[in-house]
């Protein structure tokens, strides 16, 4: 029997994404954010929409397949897919599904996408409405843990206090996604440089650990991949971008109620990483191309040490923005800005940077461009990661 | 009237629309801090689930138990994100994990004042706070430093 694998046998075609902006501020209507990706996407692999016959989402995206084949005119529908989970954890997910359904030739020719007009629906950082709560909440909304950035803050006090991390590894972080952003076009927070200075002097938004700058945007857009099979990828526009390997799931009762997960100070890759590993047959020192989901800088810091990207240990050294900035940081971090200053595109801005940085075509470019990590959703349960390679990987 | 920690108006728990956790509640009205303990393995399980998730008994009790345990993490908001919060200021919200029973954590608000130190491992207690004014009434378990 063959080895089960998803590796090098699909790869990233096409890549498109909208105008990014500030929540609010898109003119077009969420739906039609995502037709545009998916459009763009298609161009850019030179391939119809028509020909798309499969579509995967995440994050209870609110522009369905049917809906989108039926915009587009696609011939026939052969896959329509929802990764289960709120926020980003279903990202590399959705991109996993995709190529699971194309690499068993479920579909030929699927798009991965978000789309997000936060302005138009409800923020994340917000609550209000019911004035009661059921189920876990019920154990957290009354005393005023409402939001995401309150439900994850304890995992990273402990996971910090645990390992002795400074607040400097958090602000490094940050940096390195604004430094990079002033450089994209697209990124919302082009021309707002951040500083140590302003970062230290921002409000908090929880102590003693998340402030105004360690927290994502909320933001308007829409981003889409196109996943086809290895051998069709290589008769198109663009050097391939194959998937080698995705992982998706959760730690042992990560979902446990009340804050009861055994493994608490942590973002939920613990099992996933050793696993995305063996199927991409690469170690974390073979990967150039690093972009981890920026929800908070906390779960970037536990997420990096978890796929063995970062030691523990070494974090309040590893992580400081020299090293973290392309092209001369020893791993360049979040090169388009990511979720903190490109676009909360609930990461998927992120797979199609590290699809540009394979090409050879982003902005801020890094020198080791063979193979890229992407980490979606940390401290989310379900999450979810993916490693793409180049020819040279497979 | 008791005093109660963060101003009313946030959102107030409700069992619907399983009433799973319809014994915790009511003893808190009580007085009376209970969790599930299975009557298979004799484990106990917090949060509420309808099954054990050691032996898979559906037979689940609900025990009281002591309000005692020590902090695990905590967390100090200052950005509001509900209108009932605009304007409060910060506090505290506390994980406590409580070795006595497994080491199952739950979830309150450390009592006292907002801006203070927030020892991690520290031994606290659990105190009952009443909302008898609203509609229907529940109490919550807050958490106080001992000694």
């Amino acid at each position: 029997m063959s080895e089960r694998s998803l590796r090098g046998k699909t790869a990233i075609a096409g890549i498109g994404e909208t105008t990014y902006y500030r929540h609010g501020k898109s003119p077009d209507s969420e739906f039609k954010l995502a037709l545009e990706a998916i459009v763009r996407a298609c161009e850019d692999a030179g391939v119809s929409p028509r020909d798309v016959d499969g579509f995967a989402s995440y994050g209870n995206d609110r522009s369905d397949g049917p809906r989108l084949a039926a915009a587009l005119g696609v011939k026939e529908l052969r896959f329509s897919n929802m990764f289960w989970g709120g926020g980003g954890g279903g990202v590399c997910g959705a991109v996993g599904n995709a190529s699971a359904a194309v690499a068993t030739g479920m579909a030929d020719c699927v798009i991965a996408f978000r789309s997000l007009a936060q302005g138009q629906f409800a923020r994340y950082g917000r609550s209000g409405g019911s004035p009661l709560v059921g189920g876990d909440d019920a154990f957290l909304f009354p005393y005023g843990l409402m939001s995401p950035a309150q439900r994850f803050a304890m995992k990273v006090t402990r996971f910090m206090h645990d390992h002795g991390i400074g607040q400097n590894a958090l602000r490094a972080i940050s940096l390195a996604c604004y430094h990079h952003a002033q450089n994209n076009p697209n990124a919302v927070m082009q021309g707002r440089p951040l500083d140590e200075a302003a970062y230290d002097a921002s409000r908090w938004i929880i102590e003693p650990h998340f402030h105004l700058y360690d927290c994502c945007q909320e933001n308007d857009g829409a981003a889409a991949v196109l996943v086809v099979p290895a051998e069709q990828a290589r008769d198109l526009r663009h050097a391939p971008a194959y998937v080698l390997a995705c992982g998706q799931g959760a730690d042992h009762r990560s979902a446990a109620p009340v804050h009861n997960m055994p493994d608490y100070p942590g973002s939920h890759f613990r099992s996933l990483a050793p696993r995305l590993y063996a199927m991409a047959k690469l170690a974390p020192a073979d990967i150039g191309i690093v972009q981890c989901y920026e929800n908070f800088t906390g779960g970037v810091l536990m997420s990096l040490v978890e796929h063995g990207l970062v030691a523990a240990d070494a974090a309040n050294e590893v992580l400081v923005k020299d090293n973290l900035i392309a092209p001369n940081g020893g791993m360049p971090l979040n090169t388009s800005g990511g979720n903190l200053a490109e676009c909360y595109m609930h990461g998927l801005e992120l797979v199609i940077e590290s699809v540009r940085q394979m090409r050879g075509t982003a902005i801020n470019q890094v020198k080791r461009n063979e193979a890229a990590i992407i980490i979606g959703g940390p401290m989310v349960t379900p999450v979810s990661s993916l490693i793409l390679g180049s020819e040279a990987t497979l | 009237m008791s005093t109660i920690y963060l101003p009313a108006g946030l959102p107030a728990p409700t069992t619907a629309p399983d009433g799973l956790a319809d014994p915790y509640w009511q003893g808190t009205r009580e007085g009376k801090l209970r969790i599930q303990k299975c009557r298979g393995c004799g484990a106990w399980q917090w949060g509420p689930e309808w099954i054990c998730h050691r032996c898979h008994s559906f037979d689940l009790g609900w025990d009281e138990i002591a309000g005692r345990g020590r902090i695990y993490s905590y967390e100090r908001p200052h950005h509001p994100v509900h209108p009932a919060l605009n304007g409060h200021g910060p506090y505290i919200v506390v994980l406590v994990e409580l070795p006595e029973y497994g080491g199952v954590r739950m979830v309150g608000n450390l009592l006292g004042d907002p801006l203070q130190a927030v020892p991690i491992g520290a031994a606290v207690e659990a105190v009952f706070e009443p909302h008898d004014d609203a509609t229907p009434p529940f109490t919550l378990v807050q958490w106080r430093l001992v000694g």
